[in-house]
């Protein structure tokens, strides 16, 4: 039965078994290779994909259990590469080998939707299921809270100026 | 002498139990309503078939609704639901107006035979005539599909029919739901929604040995189809009480920020049945519910729910339990809520039935199978964590509960073994 649903806004339709993991549908059908696989079983969060904006596991769900959703990966988080987060990356040169990244960031920027200014603790608690082996955690921290304060500046000064023309 | 009296009197016992038992088959009448049934009826019975949520139970494949066939497993074997559309061969399509009426009051059907009371008529007896006829009026508006249910597969002596009217004897009063003059009209549209069309203790009170509902226990909470449909008496077992806000909130949208999301069987009911019912008579369904609660064992409030979510996030330092390894790794991630403000999408399981009821069903079903787009909250999905241990998700199950300051639950494998074999 083919399955559709969105992936970075373009629909899609693929023709596989709905137990296929969306991991292996993003990879190996779409041919979209961002998103990383790690464990298989939820573990490490590598595989972490935005699903109606919310940060899942594409490892362990099932491709039939999305039919008609908007998956967003990390290419299309944004068009350009340029969320704050992926600029806060860059600042903080956060990656080492830059494996677990795509999930981290992923995992990150739907925090900011629901926690926008994250506490240490929180940011602990949320993250804490991707894993990184190159043990970036600092600069992973460091990375969310320069992004945070950068997004709340930009929406200040948006709602600054959408109030100044009213 | 006295072996012939003996006989006479068994004849005359056999002959009344045959005519007691006896129901006159009710053909096709002429004055069968379908011509005469308004638009407005039929618009009317659209919407109260969604607050009886009719669909779910009659239909087995969604491109033949209320077409019927779907299988219900019971203790004593199982059912097939009926095919409900006007088909005259297989569905209701030469039902007359009052054979329908007899079988949602009186549980028999047209051909006089009784029904199971897994078909609620013992609630459908408190459906007014007006809402009947509409109801009547929907149904024979349907697309008649010829379909003929599976024979139910019922074990001696169940499968005999005849022996509901025992059943109907023991269990069944068709005295209907009387107003409650004390409460306001709000809330008696709740009590005529909830306890008639909507029949809501037919999954949410358990039932005794014949399977008929404990009335001294209504609300108190059952498993029905391996879903658990957690007590909304005062027995509640959630630290925050269902109130009228988050009723309405929770059978308007499935969700609620203390209390979670709908799911399994109660999603169907929110998502696809309740969505058609307008907003007056979900606020009245949610103004009676919420006077069978009660005052919460922990208070029932927020700063309660909000220790405990704070509790939640204290971690051990050293030798953690696997369970609360995992949860770290592989729950908290969605699950995590800031202690004032949790959210019905990050479902706060320190304050959800799944865990804190005392059967552990719900939490270990969604678990294994997640849930799709399509079965809970439009949209959202959860993964499926199938893949782990039947130890690992007990572990997990016990860490959830001790942290939500409940006992362990005993029967955790089990319950798993049954439920996997659900997924295959
Ligand atoms: S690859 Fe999906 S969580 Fe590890
Ligand atoms: S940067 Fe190497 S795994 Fe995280």
């Amino acid at each position: 039965m083919p399955i559709q649903f969105q992936i970075n806004g373009k629909a899609t339709t693929v023709d596989v078994p709905e137990d296929t993991p969306l991991l292996w549908v993003i990879r190996d059908d779409v041919g979209l290779t961002g998103t990383k696989f790690g464990c298989g079983i939820g573990m490490c969060g590598a595989c972490t994909v935005h699903i109606n904006g919310r940060a899942t596991r594409s490892c362990i769900t099932p491709v039939g259990s999305i039919a008609g959703t908007a998956v967003t990966t990390i290419e299309g988080l944004t068009q350009g590469g340029n969320h704050p987060l992926q600029q806060a990356w860059v600042e903080a040169q956060t990656p080492q080998c830059g494996y677990c990244q795509p999930g981290q960031i992923m995992q990150a920027a739907a925090m900011l939707r629901e926690f926008p200014n994250p506490t240490d603790d929180q940011i602990d608690q949320i993250m804490s299921g991707n894993l990184c082996r190159c043990m970036a955690y600092l600069r992973i921290r460091e990375a969310i809270k320069i992004a945070a304060g950068n997004m709340q500046a930009d929406a200040a000064e948006g709602a600054a100026g959408g109030n100044g023309h009213a | 002498m006295v072996k012939s009296l003996t006989i006479t009197i068994l004849a005359i016992l056999t002959g009344w139990l045959c005519l007691a038992i006896w129901q006159t088959p009710l053909d096709a009448s002429e004055d069968n309503v379908t011509p005469t049934s308004t638009p407005e009826q039929v618009e009317h019975g659209r919407i109260l078939a969604g607050i009886g949520n009719c669909a779910t139970c009659h239909t087995a494949s969604l491109d033949k609704p209320y077409a019927g066939g779907l299988d219900f497993p019971t203790d004593f074997g199982t059912l097939y639901s009926a095919n409900i559309t006007p088909d005259k061969e297989t569905g209701i399509g030469d039902w007359s107006r009052e054979a329908f009426i007899r079988a949602m009051r009186k549980g028999v059907a047209a051909d006089g035979s009784y029904l199971y009371p897994a078909f609620p008529y013992t609630h459908f007896k408190n459906i007014t005539d007006e809402d009947l006829d509409a109801l009547y009026a929907y149904l024979m508006s349907l697309e008649p599909i010829a379909q003929e249910p599976p024979e139910n597969e019922l074990r001696f002596p169940f499968n005999l029919r005849f022996l509901q009217w025992g059943w109907q004897l023991l269990f069944f009063d068709d005295e209907p739901l009387q107003p409650d003059p004390e409460r306001s009209a709000e809330w008696n549209r709740g009590a005529y929604l909830a306890e008639g069309l909507g029949h809501c203790t037919a999954c949410h009170s358990p039932r005794n040995a014949f399977g008929a509902e404990k009335k001294d226990k209504a609300y108190a909470g059952a498993l029905v189809d391996n879903w658990y449909a957690p007590a909304l008496d005062a027995s509640q077992p959630v630290p925050v009480h269902w109130d009228e806000k988050s009723l309405y909130a929770y059978l308007r949208t499935g969700q609620s920020d203390y209390q979670g999301t709908a799911v399994g069987s109660m999603g169907e009911v929110v998502h696809k049945g309740l969505k058609v019912a307008p907003d007056k008579d979900i606020r009245a369904m949610a103004a009676y519910l919420a006077t069978l609660g009660g005052q919460s064992t922990v208070g029932g409030e927020k700063n309660e729910a909000a220790k405990l979510i704070e509790a939640a996030h204290q971690r051990v330092a050293t030798n953690r339990s696997r369970g609360e390894e995992l949860y770290i790794s592989a729950c908290a991630a969605c699950h995590f809520n800031a202690p004032e403000n949790p959210r019905a999408l990050r479902a706060e399981l320190s304050l959800n039935s799944a865990v804190t009821a005392d059967d552990p069903s719900n939490l270990l079903r969604v678990t294994l199978q997640g849930v799709a787009a399509n079965e809970g909250t439009p949209g959202i999905v959860m993964p499926a964590f199938a893949t782990f241990s039947d130890d690992d998700i007990a572990n997990l199950a016990e860490f959830l509960r001790s942290r939500a300051g409940r006992p362990p639950w005993s029967d955790v494998h089990e319950r798993l073994k049954d439920l996997r074999q659900l997924q295959n």
